[in-house]
């Protein structure tokens, strides 16, 4: 709750500070701020100890979640100062909307009660149909805000629908009463159909088959930023959420929907991976990328008991490698009207940092050893295993493997020996270099040392 | 002092080597890989002493893994061939312009030290780990430095990693299902559990995709050809010399430790697999034109009688395959440095533009001559050891087996000696062909040394092997 508390006054104060003319120090003063929110999420300062009727529930899950999203946003807000130049007069409503993303977030992943669930993903997804269409000169960004509203509404009102199932079977929006509730057998059966719905509504949310049309179109027409906000923070969000919401109703839910969310799991992945492997946009790769990701990180819902901490590892690791490469996505980019693979041949040559750290970044997402992507994957398998699911290991390394091929697309791009003089010369921006080789070193870090994230549940 | 210091060497000496810049990298490169070797030799010398020179510490607790290296006899093996091999591997690159040597040879190291840490990891998980980090700078190795123009050769490097990916994958899924049962991947942990029949074939057959890419064996050898014309000559003696031999290390040291029982007729189909790809690997080699090429193919031949042998699970079997493994590794490199020799003075692989090169070039010629017949096996030789071995365990099995495996002497020498007359004997070129220079002369005598003085006394060698076994 403290977090909570600490972001919003936050995100109320960088309105403010445009309002008292001192924009230039909004960008600096918000990190610093989310650096102490860091603090006070991270060692458990408590400044305010009440329990709120069990609205907000401070698990280890939520801290760990909620320091992580924490994380993201920093290296979201440091990109910003670059990114929105062009529109510098709206910047304070940019970032104060960044820290609204991030309150929604970590709303959702402490609720202790149903109501407090849905504002979080109200405050999530509002902000996120914003951002997407933030651009308004440009058409691509227009559709994708629309698109994603109309979409996203929907998703939302199954949510509603199946939280309002829910409270008819069990008289309650409390999670301890819920799961109180599903213990007893006199419970009306229509909680199951609740349930699913809320499932449902999730698995739009973190863009699983077949939920996931909107993505690719979302993705690719969003600023990028906003693009790198909703892969890592709010896909993140969402699948924690979803685990969590599994977690709870999981003894209660038959045999045969597992095996229905399995079978999804699965197609999750396929699709992701082979729509990307056409892709000639990169954002829009990401987009399905990020789909087969989705499909990875929901192997951690069939072992619920033991995964938590895979889950947090493995969202961590996507995300960092995500951060990083869209920093230097953006960074190349910047001066062409679209994201085209073939715009970072000769990155190599003409600024070997940059094309390394993207390179390391696209190593991470692929799996191989020694980044933390490859850790990740493999603790999900491990947990996988344990619960007994082989199938689902043999899929994701078959996936795992076809996933090679479109990242090495771009890295052979880029280090494409073909004729590359008609390069423009550009100044890439420090900010962005800073923030994809910061990313990029977490995410080697956590490769070395898994354990240091692991024993921390 | 430990094994952990030959690995460190390497890693520093290629953080070094491109931070030396352009110049002195190559001088680096050589002289930290010479500090490797004479590393490798100081823990040989006091593992025969008995001094324990293993390294064991614990990296995570949750997964257990261990950063586990151990040395016995057939590790050290492997790790001399790898540090023995790569000083004179960098050598052949003298006088050579190839871009950005600093990084090529920085690549180079770091892939020196993947394969020492695949050879020496006890740990599953480690191992697991060294075997992938080694494919990394082969990749870029013959992605920016090799031959060919850049869509022709993206597609073959690009495919030979798609394969070695896939293929490992499944090992890990192996070491995975493994790691459920014992609750650690230590090798001993690993060999106690009580498998079924059953779960021993599927793990070995898991094992088994992933080494018959790396070896190759049929039908799994599509990347080879294409990859080893395409890398540059460093790429693709590392290749051949090295990396194939990761694949068969791993044979003995983890598929069959792990699977005693499996399944009979899972063996005998391997088997018949090794044998299919020694004839017709031999049978292309037979046809091909292009030096490189054909010693990609000469080289699959010979690589599929060290499986077959390895996989009859005698006594025998398994040292042939380690002896011959070294042979085969220093033999290799020997025939691509001299191929990559003629490539440097004509510009040309194709055997049809060669031809007429012994009168301009005697001391050439002669080398030639003695890794040629090395390769075929001939008596006195280091090869020779090895095949023969090869051959007593096939036979052991069946004599079909060894007749058909003994079948690759033959064709070996017949299109190894025909090439031979074709690109070096005939009536003398016009073009002249300058003879090896100190270099040159220097890399091909140490490796004609070992060839002929381990074909006479192997006796070091056996010693140490078994020494573990």
């Amino acid at each position: 709750m403290n977090t909570l508390i600490a972001l919003a006054g936050l995100a109320v104060l960088i309105l403010v500070l445009e309002i008292i003319n001192l924009r230039k120090t909004i960008v600096p003063l918000t990190i610093l701020g989310l650096l102490a929110a860091l603090g006070i999420t991270f060692c458990d300062v408590q400044i305010l100890s009440d329990n709120y009727n069990n609205m907000i529930v401070e698990t280890n899950f939520s801290k760990m979640f909620s320091s992580l999203f924490i994380v993201i946003t920093i290296f979201l807000v440091a990109m910003s100062q670059d990114f929105y130049k062009e529109q510098y007069e709206k910047i304070s409503d940019y970032i104060s909307l960044k820290i609204f993303l991030l309150i929604g977030a970590v709303c959702m992943i402490s609720f202790g009660n149903l109501t407090m669930f849905f504002i979080g993903l109200e405050i999530l997804s509002i902000t996120l149909y914003i951002l997407a269409g933030s651009n308004p000169t440009k058409i691509k960004s227009n559709e994708a805000g629309m698109k994603y509203f109309l979409l996203g509404s929907f998703a939302s009102g199954f949510i509603l629908f199946g939280i309002a199932l829910i409270y008819g079977a069990t008289a309650s929006f409390d999670l301890n009463t819920i799961s109180n509730a599903i213990l007893n057998p006199e419970t009306p059966n229509f909680l199951s159909l609740g349930v699913v719905l809320v499932t449902i509504g999730m698995l739009f949310k973190i863009a699983a088959f077949p939920f996931h049309f909107w993505a690719p179109d979302v993705y690719q027409g969003s600023p990028t930023i906003t693009t790198a906000s909703m892969s890592t923070l709010a896909k993140v969000a969402a699948m924690a959420t979803l685990f969590k919401i599994h977690a709870i109703f999981e003894s209660y839910i038959s045999e045969a929907f597992t095996v229905l969310l399995i079978c999804l799991a699965i197609v999750t992945m396929f699709v992701g991976n082979i729509m990307a492997l056409k892709q000639d946009n990169i954002k829009r790769m990401l987009a399905y990328s990020g789909i087969s990701h989705a499909g990875f990180m929901m192997i951690a819902l069939f072992n619920t008991a033991n995964a938590t901490a895979e889950l947090f590892y493995y969202a961590a690791a996507y995300s960092f490698a995500s951060i990083a490469a869209f920093a230097i996505i953006i960074a190349v980019c910047k001066n062409y009207k679209d994201e085209k693979i073939k715009h970072f041949k000769g990155l190599g040559k003409q600024n070997p940092m940059m094309a390394a750290v993207l390179t390391m970044a696209l190593l991470s997402m692929a799996g191989i050893p020694i980044f933390a992507g490859f850790f990740g994957k493999f603790f999900l398998f491990d947990s996988a295993l344990q619960s007994g699911h082989l199938e689902l290991v043999i899929f994701g390394v078959i996936n795992s493997i076809i996933s090679v091929y479109y990242y090495f697309k771009v890295i052979n791009q880029m280090y494409s020996q073909e004729a590359i003089s008609e390069l423009p010369e550009t100044n890439h921006s420090w900010i962005y270099k800073t923030v994809a080789v910061l990313a990029i070193l977490l995410n080697i870090a956590m490769g070395l040392c898994p354990s240091s994230i692991l024993n921390l549940f | 002092m430990n094994v952990t210091f030959i690995l460190l060497t390497l890693l520093i000496g290629a953080i070094l080597t491109f931070v030396a810049g352009k110049k002195m990298a190559l001088n680096v490169a050589v002289l930290t890989s010479l500090v490797a070797l004479g590393l490798t030799a100081f823990n040989i010398c006091e593992f025969q002493n008995g001094i324990d020179v293993s390294f064991q510490t614990q990296w995570m607790t949750k997964p257990n893994i261990w950063i586990s290296l151990k040395a016995d006899g057939l590790s050290l093996l492997m790790v001399t061939l790898t540090t023995f091999l790569t000083p004179l591997i960098l050598l052949t690159a003298v006088g050579k312009d190839y871009k950005n040597p600093h990084k090529l040879f920085a690549l180079v190291l770091f892939m020196a030290f993947a394969m020492t840490g695949t050879f020496l990891a006890e740990d599953g998980f480690v191992y697991y780990i060294f075997w992938e980090l080694a494919l990394i700078p082969i990749f870029f190795i013959a992605l920016l430095w090799g031959s060919d123009t850049w869509e022709i050769r993206k597609a073959a490097i690009i495919k030979f990693f798609i394969y070695t990916f896939a293929g490992s994958l499944f090992m890990l899924i192996a070491f995975l299902y493994l790691y459920q049962k014992s609750g650690s991947f230590l090798l001993p942990n690993l060999a106690q559990i009580s498998l079924t029949a059953d779960e021993q074939t599927w793990i070995f057959l898991a094992f088994f995709l992933a080494y018959a890419i790396k070896l190759p064996i049929f039908p799994f050898h599509t990347w080879q050809a294409n990859t080893y014309e395409k890398s540059p000559a460093i790429g693709t003696m590392l290749l051949s010399g090295i990396m194939l031999k990761m694949g068969v290390y791993s044979i003995l040291r983890w598929q069959l430790p792990l699977t005693p029982q499996v399944d009979e007729r899972v063996l005998n189909t391997v088997l018949v697999l090794c044998i299919i790809g020694i004839i017709y690997a031999s049978l292309i080699a037979l046809r091909e034109t292009n030096l490189k090429r054909l010693l990609a193919y000469s080289s699959m031949a010979h690589v599929g009688l060290i499986a077959a042998g390895a996989y009859t699970f005698t006594q025998d079997g398994m040292q042939g395959a380690v002896v011959q493994m070294l042979a085969h590794g220093i033999v290799i490199v020997a025939l691509f440095f001299l191929v990559e020799i003629i490539y440097k003075r004509y510009r040309t692989y194709e055997i049809k533009d060669l031809g007429g090169i012994r009168a301009h070039a005697i001391k050439f010629t002669s080398f030639f001559l003695i890794f040629l017949f090395a390769s075929i096996g001939l008596p006195g030789t280091f090869s020779f050891i090895g095949e023969f071995t090869l051959l007593y365990s096939l036979s052991q099995i069946g004599w079909i087996y060894a007749i058909l495996g003994g079948s690759t002497i033959i064709f070996g020498a017949y299109y190894m000696l025909k090439m031979f007359e074709d690109a070096i004997l005939g009536k003398t070129n016009v073009k002249t062909f300058a003879d090896l220079n100190s270099i040159e002369f220097l890399v091909l005598f140490v490796l004609a040394v070992a060839v002929i003085f381990f074909g006479i006394y192997p006796k070091p060698i056996t010693d140490l092997l078994f020494f573990s076994i």
